[in-house]
């Protein structure tokens, strides 16, 4: 079953200069149970597809098809697309003070029970399911009293996405660089973050620079993103040869 | 993208839900002001002579005083023989009555505005937050609403007798305890205070007065709400509250107008007095009509509040939660006379469209080993101005002495202002003044975030703000918090659109 169909997709970022290309006819279909690393150098229109793919302001959609099963998304706005299923893990979460960590997971997920027709969980287990969730990540129960992302490390940041991942469970999950900045455990954290999260009706965009991740999360497909376009795709074995030789063989 | 940036939010005007009229067949003076209509209202409650002679005396410093230009906000000149000083709903005309003779077109007014007063009721309006963990059942609170120029209602006024609390309009207070109104009455705001404490000293209507007799615990808290209706009328309510030695007492306020196009003044004075190892927590959640998107109506809001920690570790906290007016221009402070004694500001101060705010406090040092906080938080959205105004004054004798104060402003969009202006005197060596300060925007990726899980636009922009507001809404009493984070959603409804 496709899960997420891109077809032919152009888009550009507003620069104060004014649009600049990114994305330049790029096409990827996820079924479900898959994952799909995306790889490639820097600049190439990574992170531009997670942000298009969500929804997030500031970039311009020139033309082409996003479907989530039978719904196109280019003209939802970035929360609907959010309680269809689309789960953005940031390579940059931002903080937001005074709001609690469970204050904000608890106005989430019954922003997507709400849109979903579904009944909002009751608070007591809510909150239990949360505290046990943050225990298997390793992450202080004490943390999720503090403001979301408020003074915490890099790691416990990322950490907290892939506990919000495993939290609200989406269709579709967009990890924009979980990788970066983690140490070998927590990196081993976030990956079995992600593996428990995997299944045959979800599936899995991995966004990422490094072939370490692909240890431990094994992807089905590997792609090369360059210059806006997919060059390139594969299994993991892809990976460890854009390892060992690098991309400029391929471009 | 639709409506999910930040510019986006800020385009639209509010909402105002307490902006219906009542339809009251009301007794009210024609507009001006000279001798005769401080006789008519001095007449009209039936005061005694030293009364009347206090007011035809801050009338005469009135009329010698210059408006204020200090303030950071700007409007026309108002003139002052264009309001109506006096305004009563005809009913009320026969003096204070039982609940149950109340006007029920006045009963329904207050019910719409979530302020039942039926004796059996909580506070409405403030249904405890079922996400709130640990709520406690609705708890009684006594109100009294003052409409207009009058006091229509008092409620628990026996059960808070039992205590020996006195909780009773002003102008009741006036006939049933002329000695402790007369001996408090100015004590702490001379009728020559500033400009509109004159001019309220000479027309206040109405307003509540509160005595806490020495140790008493108040068993409720006490709530004032008050309510302009009449067209072209101006409000000047007084409020005297006095905790004896050893008391201690937590005080409501709340406020809503309708909507007009024309401005309406609302000058009120505000006096607490704590005597020695007293305490008062006042809050305020003000909500007067703010104007249109486009600056057009709304209320003045020029009030006075100020108390005096008379004694020895008497306690004074004042909390508000300013969302409403055209133009708030409000300093609610502190005296800190008796040794060890204690001030606190807590405040948040929104402003969205046109709307004007010049808010902060004034802590006045003169007692030794004395301690003060103040914590701002002003938003700004729209094309708005938000700004904090604040005194730290340490006198000479005020040894040891120890301030901590804390600003920080939120903007949501590029159209709107915030300042901050405070002010240190430091007279004494000894004391530690403490100042921090910051100034944030609602960011399009904290919206971002929220979006991207599933959190809508509006909820998102309201969570971010109380979040920026949680030092101050943890002050509050609890029934007043949820209503407080109830009414800033509200106040940002518009700038979703």
């Amino acid at each position: 079953m496709k899960l997420l169909d891109v077809s032919n997709l152009h888009a550009s970022v507003e620069t104060d200069d004014g649009p600049q290309p990114i994305l330049k006819g790029l096409n990827l279909t996820v079924k479900a149970g898959e994952v799909h690393a995306i790889m490639g150098p820097n600049g190439s229109g990574k992170s531009t597809l997670a942000n298009i793919l969500s929804g997030r302001p500031g970039y311009t959609v020139d033309g082409g098809e996003v479907m989530l099963g039978n719904n196109n998304l280019l003209n939802l706005e970035p929360f609907e697309r959010a309680q269809m299923g689309i789960f953005l893990a940031f390579q940059y979460p931002v903080e937001i003070p005074g709001v609690s960590n469970m204050e904000f997971l608890k106005a989430s997920i019954d922003s997507l029970a709400r849109a979903r027709g579904e009944e909002q969980p009751n608070t007591a287990n809510f909150m239990r399911t949360v505290r046990e969730l943050a225990g298997s990540l390793d992450l202080d129960p004490a943390f999720l009293k503090r403001g979301v992302n408020e003074g915490f490390s890099g790691g416990e940041k990322k950490r907290n996405e892939i506990m919000q991942l495993l939290l609200l469970n989406p269709k579709l999950a967009l990890l924009d660089e979980t990788d970066s900045g983690l140490d070998i455990d927590a990196l081993k954290v976030v990956a079995d973050g992600v593996n428990r999260y995997r299944n045959q009706s979800n599936g899995v965009v991995l966004i990422t620079h490094y072939q370490r991740l692909l240890d431990y999360i094994v992807p089905d497909y590997v792609h090369v993103l360059s210059n806006g376009l997919i060059i390139e795709s594969g299994d993991k074995s892809l990976a460890l040869e854009l390892e060992a030789k690098g991309y400029a063989w391929l471009t | 993208m639709g409506k999910s940036s930040v510019d986006d939010l800020v385009e639209a005007g509010s909402e105002y839900h307490a902006g219906f009229v009542t339809d009251v067949e009301s007794e009210t003076l024609p507009p001006g002001l000279d001798e005769s209509v401080v006789h008519f209202i001095s007449a009209r409650k039936d005061e005694p002579q030293w009364l009347t002679d206090w007011r035809l005396e801050a009338f005469a410093k009135w009329r010698k005083m210059r408006e204020p230009n200090w303030a950071h906000v700007h409007y026309p000149p108002i003139d002052f023989q264009a309001i109506s000083y006096y305004s009563a709903p005809k009913s009320q005309t026969d003096g204070p009555r039982s609940l149950d003779e109340v006007d029920p077109e006045l009963l329904r007014t207050y019910e719409k505005l979530g302020i039942p007063l039926h004796e059996q009721a909580a506070l409405a309006g403030v249904v405890p937050d079922p996400a709130a963990v640990g709520t406690p059942e609705g708890t009684n609170i006594a109100v009294d609403v003052v409409f207009d120029s009058v006091s229509i209602a008092t409620t628990f006024k026996e059960t808070l007798a039992q205590a020996g609390v006195i909780f009773c309009p002003i102008s009741e207070a006036v006939h049933s305890h002329p000695d402790l109104v007369q001996k408090y009455l100015g004590s702490v705001i001379p009728q020559q205070d500033n400009y509109y404490a004159a001019l309220n000293s000479a027309v206040f209507s109405d307003g509540s007065f509160v005595y806490i007799p020495k140790g008493v615990r108040c068993p409720m808290e006490l709530s004032t709400y008050f309510r302009i209706n009449e067209r072209n009328t101006g409000q000047f309510e007084r409020t005297l509250i006095i905790a004896d030695e050893g008391s201690h007492v937590s005080y409501l306020e709340g406020c809503t107008a309708p909507m007009r196009d024309e401005n309406q003044l609302h000058a009120a004075v505000v006096e607490l007095v704590a005597l020695g190892d007293a305490e008062i927590k006042y809050s305020t959640v003000q909500n007067w009509y703010p104007g249109d998107e486009n600056g057009k109506g709304g209320i003045y809001n020029f009030v006075t509040k100020r108390g005096l920690c008379a004694g020895p570790r008497a306690k004074i906290s004042w909390t508000q939660v300013e969302t409403g007016s055209a133009i708030t221009w409000k300093y609610p402070s502190v005296v800190l006379r008796g040794d060890e004694s204690v001030g606190e500001f807590y405040s948040v101060a929104l402003t969205n469209n046109r709307q004007q705010a010049d808010t902060g406090t004034k802590m006045i040092h003169m007692g030794k080993n004395t301690k003060s906080t103040i914590v701002s938080k002003g938003i700004s959205a729209g094309g708005s101005e938000n700004c904090y105004r604040g005194l730290v004054r340490i006198s000479p004798t005020a040894q040891n002495a120890r301030n901590f104060t804390q600003c920080d402003s939120l903007l949501i969009g590029d159209q709107c202002g915030a300042h901050t202006f405070p002010y240190i005197e430091n007279k004494n060596n000894s004391a530690t003044v403490e100042h921090e300060a910051s100034t944030s925007k609602v960011s399009d990726d904290q919206l971002f975030v929220c979006q991207q899980r599933g959190i809508e636009t509006e909820q998102a922009v309201s969570m971010i703000v109380n979040g920026f507001c949680k030092d101050v809404f943890r002050e509050l009493p609890m029934e007043f918090a949820v209503e407080a984070g109830k009414l800033l959603e509200v106040s940002l409804e518009g700038a979703v659109g």
